[in-house]
This record gives C-alpha cells, structure tokens and sequence, in this order.
C-alpha cells in the first residue's frame, strides 16, 4: 500500500472578492481533483462565474489559489496575472463564448494558439468538422451554438491540463446541447474539467464531483452521483429537485 | 479647373498630414483605450529631431538622402520616446483613465516646455529639400511638390499599418484586442506588448508627420504638434475611433472642406467648417464614420 498522495490540481483556499462594494467570494474554499469533471453548481448570482473569473486572474482576489501541474510543481495563481496563469495549461470558455466577431473562424483559432503548447487542428476539426468548412467566415456572423464549437475549439488547440467551462449549454436548441455535452466527454477523457452549470441533465450525464456555491461559500462538496440522487438537498440547494431541467 | 485641382491636391496633402497623426490616436485608443494628449508632442518630437539632425548629425543634411537619415533620426527619436512614456508614466496606469489623461495633458505640455526651453519659442526654417520646393503641373494647376511627398507617405503609411494588422500575429492580437482585451489575456497573451508597440508605432507616425509637417509649412516651432492634434482628433472622431480606414476617410474629408471653405469663403472659416462636419457626422452617425479597425 502506497502512502503517496496525490495533490488537487486546483486548490481555492479562503477566497475573497469584492466587486463595487459587493462581497461577490466570501471565503471560498474548493479544490478541484486530478482528472473527470467536477461540476460547479450554484442558484444564479451564488458566485460561480465570479469563482472560475478569480482562479483566472480575471477579477481582484484575496487568499490562496494553487495550482498543481502534471509536473508535480506547486504553483501559486494568486497575484499573477491572467495570461501567466492560462500558460500554466489552464483554458477558459466564458458565459457568452467571447469570440472575436470582427475575425474569421481561422483567425479566432490562430489566436488562440499558444507557443508553448503544441497545436492540435487535426482534433479540432475532426470534433467540429463545420468550423474547417466556416473557417474564412467571420466568428459574429455564426450562430449560437456555432460560436460555442469555436469557444470550446479554442480549449483543444492547445495541451491543456485543466478547463474552466462557464455554462456551454446556455441558449443551446436541446440538440446542440447533447452535442456539446458529447465534445466535452471526450475531452474529458484527457483533461480536468470544471464545469460552471445549470443544466442539471449535462451534470448527471458529465460530472463526477460536484461543488455547491451558495451565497459566495462553498455549501457542499462531494461526488456528484451522490449529490443528484439526494432531491431534498439539490431543491435545497439548487432550488430544484433532480428529476431533469435547469438549477 | 486649376484652381480646384490645386484645391484638391493642397487638400490631399493636408489630410495625409492629418491621416499621419490620427492614425497613431486611432490604434492607441482603439485597443488600449487612452485618449493620448501626448501625440502632438511626439510630432513636436519628430519635427525637431530631424531639423537638429539635418545639422549636427554625422552624415545627414538638407538634402538627398542626408534629408532621409535625419528625418529616419527624428522618427526614431519619436518613437523611442514614445515607447518610454508607455512604459514609464502609462503601462502603471492600466484600467485608470482619468489619471491616464491627467498624465498624458501634463506630458503635452511638459515636452513643449522643454522644447521651448531648449531651442526658443521662435519658429525656425525647417530644411526642405530642394525637390520639395519645385512644383509640377498637373491640368494647369503648379502644384508644389511636398504635397505629393505627403500624400505618398501616407498611402504607404495607410497600407502598411492595414497589412501590418491584416497579416501579423501582433495585428492579430490588437484587431482583437480592441474588441475584448481581457479575452485576448485569457488565452495566455500578454496584450501589454501588444500596447507598447502600438504606442510606439503611434509615435513614429507622429514623429513622420513632424518631420514631413515642417516640409509642408516651411518651418517648425514649438506649439505645432498640439494646434495639429485639434483637428487630428476630429478626424479619428469623424472617423469612428478605432477604424483606421474610417480615419483615413474622415483626413480626406477634412482636408479638403477646410481648404476649399478657407478659398472660396474666407480665410479661417476652414476651420469653422470641420467642427461643423464634425457635429453633422455625430449627428447622423454618433459612432463615426466606422467604428472597427481596419
């Protein structure tokens, strides 16, 4: 029997936030394990987005955000800026995708390429064969859920070893839902996802821990399995029971 | 006809000297958002770094390709510092806008002062090479032949900044970052270097435009680059902001309304004219002519 144990990949240790005299984070503590999905749920305004925004850098934090790479190095987030952080292998697709409109498909990509890593459009069209076709087209004259291909394209390009998704599915037509929920399992295959999202049949089909904000704190952690079967605590913290649709 | 054709060449030149200047604005406040009340002194700059070198420095001159070294020398000067002043009084500045123009009105007007203190508030004859004094004729119009230089050197200036953001990664990343800078940071770019290069680039249009700005007027004095940044902001206004082919039509636009009202009404409502433009465009289309780059 080994002693080793394996550290978190993403470890939150009492985070702060404080956005325009609001206390969005009030002492956040999480950690995210090494592999699978783990579903960051939440009612709307609990501190979700506001949670993955901190790990990237993007919003003012206080407190310790660790990050711990396929090289065992422990690295500390907190206090670096966004794009160091995000070189460490961490890929981010926010709530409204944030493709750039006014450049091509192609060009979003080319962007995204990141020199450190190698470059994976093989993958990516092979998973979103229409962006290839779409390529020299301009990313704001897309549709929905095809700037969603081009957000979740951006996360594959490069080796990455862990994503931040924020709510894929949102405004997706029920079809594209299962398909981005099926891009999202192979991708999970290879990489740790954590996953900010309210439809709670894409959590049961996806996830395999489950985080719980509420109020900016952490309200429950566990598996996710365990979380779904429970109705009376996903009303009570989600304000739904399990039986299918949204958080 | 010759008089509207000279008219309009003057006018030509006029916007190229404009579209030189405004171009720098147009970039600087498309992707980092800073209203630079700097820019004109970077023309100040520009304007006497090559008036100084086409005397003292080693191998350049009044004419020929002596003139070419010293007015490289002036734009080099400009751009370095304007590269400095990003780096420096800028880039700590991030996300604070109004210390961010605070900084830039008190830069404008300490440059001026230096220059002023160094070389006098004077004019000086500014060297013109002896081709630039020479006219040509064109349908009967003797047009002088610095504004055909002018107007070439914007043309080459309008198609390299295009190719430059059309084909280059570092366009790439400032076309993006214009319309959402904190996603261009959250896919690992540091759009900082993407700043200090824009705001460089900036200075040395500005810079060119001193150096080409004392051509035109046949001398340079201190003050010259903030009267010229005036209507360099009304042409990045007209334009749309951050569009650098809507910058280049508004320069046309208004080089040639304030040159055919300052003839054919009277002198100086040219420039009555353009603020009028100006408030007809916000009117029809607040957001400028185009409000995208390129």
């Amino acid at each position: 029997m080994s002693g080793t144990v394996t550290p978190p990949l993403l470890r939150m240790s009492d985070v702060h936030v404080r956005l325009s005299g609001s206390h969005i984070l009030q002492g956040v503590d999480l950690t995210v394990r090494r592999g699978g999905v783990t579903a960051l749920l939440g009612r709307n305004g609990a501190g979700k987005t506001t949670t993955v925004k901190a790990v990237l850098g993007l919003v003012p934090s206080t407190g310790t955000i660790e990050f711990t790479g396929s090289d065992g190095r422990n690295q500390r987030l907190s206090g670096r800026r966004t794009h160091e952080i995000v070189r460490h292998g961490i890929g981010y697709a926010p709530e409204d995708r944030e493709v750039f409109g006014g450049l091509t498909v192609a060009e979003n990509l080319t962007l995204a390429e990141r020199r450190n890593s190698p470059h994976h459009h093989d993958r990516v069209y092979e998973l979103f064969p229409e962006l290839k076709q779409r390529s020299r087209q301009l990313a704001g004259t897309l549709s929905g859920g095809q700037q969603q291909m081009v957000a979740i394209a951006r996360l594959l390009l490069n080796d990455n070893q862990l994503l931040l998704i924020d709510e894929p599915t949102k405004g997706l037509a029920p079809l594209l839902v299962a398909e981005v929920a099926e891009v999202l399992a192979r991708a999970a295959e290879e990489v740790t996802i954590l996953l900010v999202e309210q439809n709670l049949t894409v959590v049961r089909r996806m996830a395999d821990d489950a985080i719980v904000v509420d109020q900016g704190r952490i309200a429950w952690s566990g598996p996710a399995p365990e979380l779904m079967a429970d109705a009376d605590r996903t009303r009570e913290l989600l304000g739904v029971a399990t039986t299918g649709g949204h958080a | 006809m010759s008089t509207v054709v000279l008219l309009t060449i003057t006018g030509l030149g006029l916007a190229a000297l404009y579209f030189l200047v405004a171009s720098g604005l147009s970039l600087i406040f498309g992707l980092m958002g800073v209203l630079n009340f700097a820019h004109g002194a970077f023309l100040t700059i520009g304007a006497y770094g090559t008036w100084w070198a086409s005397d003292h420095l080693p191998g350049a001159g009044s004419t020929g390709w002596g003139f070419v070294l010293a007015v490289v020398f002036g734009v080099a000067v400009g751009t370095a510092v304007a590269a400095l002043i990003e780096l420096a009084l800028i880039r700590p500045l991030y996300e604070r806008h109004i210390e961010q123009v605070l900084v830039t009105v008190g830069l404008s007007l300490a440059l001026v002062a230096l220059v002023r203190a160094t070389w006098g508030a004077d004019p000086h004859p500014f060297p013109r090479p002896e081709w630039t004094q020479r006219t040509t004729s064109v349908l009967g119009a003797n047009v002088p032949n610095d504004r055909f230089l002018l107007i070439g050197s914007a043309v080459v200036v309008l198609v390299a900044v295009l190719a430059f953001l059309r084909f280059t990664r570092f366009g790439l990343i400032i076309r993006a970052g214009v319309e959402n800078r904190s996603m261009v940071t959250a896919l690992g770019i540091d759009v900082r270097r993407a700043f200090t290069l824009v705001f460089a680039i900036g200075g040395a249009f500005a810079a060119l435009a001193g150096a080409l700005g004392g051509i035109y007027l046949g001398s340079i004095s201190p003050g010259q680059g903030t009267s010229l940044l005036i209507f360099a902001f009304i042409v990045v206004v007209i334009g749309g902001m951050s569009s650098i082919t809507g910058t280049a039509v508004a320069a046309v636009l208004v080089g040639l309304v304030q040159q055919f009202a300052n003839y054919y009404a009277a002198s100086g409502v040219g420039d009555l004219s353009v603020v009028l433009l100006l408030a007809a465009v916000l009117l029809a289309r607040p957001s400028g002519l185009t409000a995208r780059l390129a």
